[in-house]
């Protein structure tokens, strides 16, 4: 074969590689994007300002808005991070700078099975040892149900942030008489803080649509609530609660509560990414 | 006639450091005299890093490092019982081979570093702390209006520098340089070169380098290290002109090594 043949068939296979790629990762794209156009064709209608002052109207009274389900998933969300965050950034840091020996080995094991637990199965066990011995469903047991499903998530990404400093900074630090706590804290945490941040934000937008876990412990309420102690709403229930009703204006509002729990989402993953470059841009 | 040796500031005694049951240096005994520079050279693997790391106790930090024998800091062993090894680092300051300033610090806040950890200066003191240190390490003029930006935005060879200011900020009595211009270039190297010189007059030196050239032109004693073990030390000038061992001519010479 002459070498003019040969170089046409490697670029025809090359072509041909790089479309195929190109194909796939359109079709990884693709879901996301008829989701989003779904959700705003379908929702973006009934969104207007009444839809995030209002409570739900009763059944059947069309009109009503989800302004419940928005302060009341900000509230669970909050509790969760309140619990989950310190927990599991410190778990994270102990991973990192002292988990080398058994304990390490068994609290990573740990986080990891915790991480593939179906959230369902959260949310039983905090309606067991939460729910039950109290004898009500609350705002409190949700957020404890979501802290836990984000616990593992933070610790991992905590301890894989802080693994990628690099040794030689906390060598750095060492050299200057710095005690290896004060290492850990000042300067290797202090460094790989942003990504720390990035993680952080990344499983709150995971646990911010979460509702299985939620059907056992907050259960919903049609009105607005601010006690921990008692049931509360959040945008996911309430979605699941309009989607499955009889009512065409409730699934016209289930339509527009997904929208603004997507966007809500959005926003925290947009968040992230800026937290990230701000990163880069320092350094 | 050459003037006096100067009393020797640290001494090491039958110094072996080890990685697990591996020996990276075998009873080393040297002494290093004050307010002089010291130049270890010899091949790549000869112990000379770990050699320099366990002056300042930085060696039992590496996985599996281990220290018989002494390191005497003017006569107190710092290996002994009681004693804290973060309180010799901070009798004993080091600079690395790569420039390490700590990105998520400004300026200033890096040469503070070692001075916050040591606790009570604040405000003006500080600030007076930072100058004088920056101004030692000869980065004052380059960095005077900018000490609350970002130290990785400098050029390696301001790194360097600053790294080396950060080192002397806690006052040290001895300066440990690993190679410290193995990654810069020739201008850098001189400013480096020029710094061991000056600081002299106030710290112990002991600088590690691949250089021979390097080795000839800053230091006042020069030790050659091979296999782990110490072979010669003496003065720059007669090790260089005229070794007492066949071994060490030949690494001088470049005939292996």
């Amino acid at each position: 074969m002459s070498v003019r043949a040969r170089v046409f068939r490697r670029r025809v296979r090359s072509m041909v590689l790089t479309g195929v790629v190109a194909g796939l990762c359109a079709l990884a794209v693709l879901p996301l994007l008829f989701i989003l156009g779904d959700l705003v064709a379908k929702g973006a209608s009934s969104i207007d300002w009444s839809f995030f002052t209002r409570n739900p109207a009763p059944a059947g009274e069309s009109g009503g808005g989800v302004a419940n389900a928005i302060v009341g998933t900000g509230i669970i969300v909050g509790l969760a991070c309140l619990i989950g965050l310190p927990i599991g950034i410190g778990a994270g840091i102990y991973l990192a700078e002292y988990g080398s020996g058994r304990l390490g080995w068994i609290v990573r094991f740990v986080a990891d099975v915790m991480n593939g637990t179906p959230s369902i199965v959260v949310g039983i066990f905090a309606w067991t040892f939460i729910v039950k011995p109290v004898g009500r469903f609350s705002a409190l047991a949700g957020g404890v149900a979501l802290a836990i499903l984000m616990l593992p998530m933070i610790a991992r990404t905590t301890e894989e942030m802080v693994r990628l400093v690099p040794h030689s900074l906390r060598e750095a630090a060492l050299a200057l008489g710095y005690p290896r706590w004060r290492t850990s804290l000042t300067v290797i945490v202090r460094t790989a803080l942003s990504g720390i941040v990035t993680g952080c934000l990344v499983a709150v937008a995971r646990i911010a649509g979460e509702t299985a876990p939620l059907l056992f412990t907050a259960l919903g309420n049609l009105n607005f609530s601010t006690s921990l102690t008692q049931p509360m709403q959040t945008l996911s229930l309430q979605i699941y609660v309009y989607a499955t009703g009889p009512f065409d204006e409730w699934h016209r509002l289930a339509w527009a509560a997904a929208l603004v729990l997507m966007g809500l989402v959005l926003v925290i993953a947009l968040l992230a990414r800026w937290v990230t470059r701000q990163r880069y841009g320092a350094s | 006639m050459a003037p006096p040796e100067p009393l020797p500031h640290i001494t090491t005694q039958r110094l072996t450091a080890l990685y697990h049951r591996q020996a990276a240096i075998k009873d080393v005994t040297i002494a290093l005299p004050r307010h002089s520079v010291t130049a270890i050279i010899g091949p790549s693997g000869c112990g000379k890093s770990t050699f320099l790391r366990c002056l300042n106790r930085m060696h039992e930090l590496s996985d599996g490092g281990w220290v018989t024998g002494k390191v005497l800091l003017d006569g107190q062993d710092v290996y002994g019982g009681g004693v804290d090894p973060v309180r010799v680092r901070r009798r004993v300051g080091m600079v690395f081979q790569r420039p390490t300033p700590f990105p998520t610090m400004s300026i200033h806040e890096n040469v503070a570093a070692g001075l916050r950890v040591n606790g009570k200066l604040s405000g003006r003191a500080l600030n007076e702390a930072v100058e004088q240190s920056l101004r030692r390490a000869a980065l004052w003029n380059d960095v005077r209006d900018r000490l609350h930006t970002s130290a990785v935005a400098l050029s390696g060879g301001q790194q360097q520098r600053l790294c080396m200011a950060r080192a002397l900020a806690p006052e040290p009595e001895v300066l440990l340089l690993d190679e410290p211009t193995a990654s810069l270039d020739p201008a850098g190297t001189q400013r480096i070169e020029e710094l061991c010189h000056e600081l002299k007059a106030r710290y112990t030196i002991v600088i590690v380098t691949h250089n021979l050239q390097q080795a000839a032109r800053v230091s006042d004693r020069t030790a050659f290290f091979y296999l782990g073990e110490l072979i010669e030390v003496g003065r720059t000038s007669d090790l260089f002109t005229k070794p007492a061992l066949e071994q060490t001519e030949a690494y001088i010479t470049g005939r292996f090594g």
